[in-house]
């Protein structure tokens, strides 16, 4: 065992650099259990709700479904499927506004519910650890669980790629002020979010798992401290509070004090990390047989009567989880979706809870004022204090007002993961993050555009040559016509058939002669005046 | 003496260099002009032919030939600069003569009103029109590089050039762009 690894296994909290200590208002949303939200009466579920393509629609307007029926499967696309939240018909299918801060359509299946909320689930698998991994993944990607951190990349896929992994790392930490979603499952379902983590260890194929819990959660980590004696594989990590422990690549470094290389994936250091949340649902939809249809949000904020964390069906729209908690807009209410750091304010509240949506956050304009106008940079530097990336904000920021393209991936704005540190330190109120992401969309347009145009220049040069071929062709046709036409001819000839080269050379000498006889009766017409003069 | 050893193994010398160097000729030897190839890789391969030449490997060849690099309409400002850069000339603005830098298209065939000629796909760069003789034709449409050049052959006039629409995975974060619906 080399020192690094018994320094991970001795329980060792590395750091991570940069960082930041926002107001948590955590207390607001976290003193109450989790409560059951009544059903809507529409619900809008958006086809594609994870990282990848969406799957095939296999249902149609009209047709009767009952909850957690596959509204979607994997199809040509290999998509994650989504699920019917409860029964009731389908009334439509086409473009909808989705949970996008650009407000703009997509597909989505709009359902109407006939309140009797029947549902159906998959057989339970119990005796999983007897069981094949391909068996055990089909069931995760027929669930439909994509990450409920946030990223809602499809869970399956995430162990599909049998390298050794060294830990699986289970992501509590929960780390951006307000949402307490991940903090309530953990005390309310301790014993689940473990039968999840064993399931996903026979996946991930290794020995150990790290829970790492941030300190501000000791209710939790009571919890778990009474629970994990009785399972050895799992090991509890506090992690202490600063802003982001929870993103991906910090936890990793907190809990074994490893680097994810520069646009690399944790499976390159030997670790793949999963949120509660989605161990919470993984153990569900393998020993309950239960799809993805509902999760846990946070609703926070000053402008709700009844803060707290809700189970919300997934295509549950927004206005209707509000009305629910008692929302009473302030003037030019903005209503966030995710944290008061990395979320975003929706175009409208027509927008449907998705599996990605740990929080709906309803501030005061007091309490959260909308951004002030930008002013100069005055390069102090705080933003690359706090940037838990080792990044240079400011340097990034020059370089994507000046669409540098290739500075911009010098100075590794990939690595970039949009916490918000940098724009929450920055005393001109420059909008950093939004910077990074408008330039890391352009970037991704001109590769995009660079394949298409390579594309073009394939096609372009294939039908230049197929039209030169055609073109030779065409020649070779020709004059294999005219030759088998001499051919014919000459065959002809030999077989005593009058020659058509004869009839055309007669026809010459006739000409000649005809122009000759012309010409001597001219001339001898001349001779006859001129005798005559 | 000194000198006749030193003209020897300086003779020597340059014969080894030069066998050495003229084999290198001879197994390195490169096919075609690799300016031309870099040029071409920078152009947008729409083959319009807005640049008055016919597709972009012609113009990058004419580039090359010290063609002036602000022609190229569908490549706009980003190509002239990148061309700037890879030639070390300077970036001029686009050449109004041969049209204006617009945004991205494709050609959409209003297909009940196609008559089935086929003058569209033989006029096609990129063979992305799909069709028969007095068959419906169809765009491909994520081949279709927006030329315009299957506009002006189509005897009934049905192709429309349509914008590409902006989906949510390729929009570029245009917030002030957004008409966000204030709640009351």
């Amino acid at each position: 065992m080399s020192i690094a690894t018994k320094e991970i296994e001795a329980g060792r909290i590395w750091d991570f650099p940069g960082g930041i200590h926002p107001p948590e208002h955590k207390h607001r949303s976290n003193q109450t259990p989790i409560a059951q939200l009544s059903l809507a009466e529409t619900f809008v579920i958006p086809i594609k709700q994870h990282t990848g393509a969406p799957g095939d629609i296999i249902v149609a307007v009209g047709d009767h479904v009952v909850g957690g029926q596959p509204l979607t499967d994997a199809g040509l696309n290999n998509g994650l499927p989504v699920h019917a939240p409860t029964s009731g018909t389908i009334t439509a299918i086409g473009p909808g506004r989705i949970a996008h801060p650009s407000g703009l359509p997509d597909t989505v299946i709009t359902l109407t519910a006939d309140g009797r909320d029947e549902q159906v689930t998959m057989p339970p698998i119990t005796d999983f650890h007897e069981r094949g991994r391909s068996e055990l993944l089909d069931r995760i990607k027929q669930a439909g669980i994509a990450g409920l951190g946030g990223a809602g990349f499809p869970t399956a896929q995430k162990f599909a790629l049998q390298r050794p992994l060294d830990y699986l790392i289970i992501n509590g930490v929960e780390c951006e002020p307000y949402i307490t979603a991940d903090d309530r499952l953990m005390r309310e379902h301790a014993q689940t979010i473990i039968d999840g983590i064993e399931i996903l260890l026979h996946l991930a194929g290794c020995q150990k798992a790290m829970l790492a819990i941030e300190a501000n959660k000791p209710e939790a980590i009571a919890q778990f401290e009474s629970l994990l004696p009785h399972h050895p594989a799992i090991s509890l990590r506090v992690v202490p509070v600063k802003y982001p422990s929870g993103g991906e690549k910090q936890l990793i470094q907190l809990v074994t004090g490893r680097q994810v290389p520069s646009r690399g994936l944790p499976l390159d250091v030997g670790l793949v990390v999963q949120n509660v949340g989605t161990a919470y649902a993984v153990a569900r939809a393998v020993l309950a047989g239960e799809p993805l249809i509902q999760r846990v949000v946070t609703v926070t904020g000053d402008h709700v009567e009844r803060p707290g964390n809700y189970w919300v069906r997934i295509g549950t729209p927004v206005a209707e989880l509000l009305h629910q908690c008692g929302f009473n807009p302030g003037p030019q209410q903005r209503v966030i979706m995710g944290g008061p750091m990395m979320g975003f304010t929706l175009p409208d509240l027509t927008v449907p809870v998705v599996k990605i949506t740990n929080c709906i956050l309803v501030p005061s304009y007091a309490e959260l004022p909308p951004p002030a106008a930008e002013m100069n940079c005055i390069r102090c530097g705080a933003c690359a204090d706090v940037c838990p990336a080792q990044l240079l904000p400011q340097q990034l920021q020059w370089l994507a007002k000046a669409k540098d393209y290739d500075g911009l991936e010098k100075q590794n704005l990939f690595d970039c993961i949009e916490c918000g540190a940098c724009a929450f330190v920055c005393p001109s109120e420059i909008p950093l993050v939004h910077y990074y992401r408008k330039a890391k969309a352009e970037v991704r347009q001109l590769a995009r555009e660079k394949m298409k145009s390579e594309v073009a220049r394939e096609r372009f040069e294939a039908r230049q040559i197929r039209l030169e071929r055609e073109k030779q062709e065409r020649l070779e046709r020709h004059r294999r016509a005219a030759e088998a036409r001499k051919k014919a001819q000459a065959e002809a000839v030999a077989k005593g058939a009058d020659d058509p080269q004869d009839a055309i050379q007669a026809a010459i000498a006739r000409a000649k002669a005809r122009k000759a006889a012309q010409a001597a009766a001219a001339a001898a017409k001349q001779s006859d005046d001129e005798s005559n003069v | 003496m000194s000198l006749i050893t030193a003209l020897i193994i300086l003779g020597v010398l340059a014969l080894i260099f030069g066998i050495i160097l003229g084999f290198a000729a001879v197994r390195f030897h490169v096919e075609s002009d690799p300016i031309v190839e870099q040029i071409d890789a920078l152009l947008p391969q729409t083959q319009c032919g807005q640049c008055g030449y016919p597709g972009c490997r012609p113009y990058a060849e004419a580039i090359a030939n010290g063609e002036e690099i602000n022609k190229c309409p569908p490549g706009g400002e980003t190509t002239i600069k990148n061309l700037s850069e890879l030639l070390g000339v300077e970036a001029k603005p686009l050449d109004a003569a041969h049209g204006a830098e617009s945004v991205k298209k494709v050609a959409v065939i209003r297909e009940d009103e196609c008559i089935g000629c086929t003058k569209c796909i033989q006029a096609c760069p990129v063979d992305a029109i799909l069709g028969a003789a007095k068959h419906m034709h169809t765009v491909i449409a994520h081949e279709c590089t927006g030329c315009d050049l299957c506009v002006e052959p189509c005897p009934v006039d049905c192709i429309d050039m349509v914008p590409v629409p902006v989906r949510p995975d390729n929009w570029q974060w245009d917030l002030q762009q957004i008409p966000i619906r204030v709640v009351e």
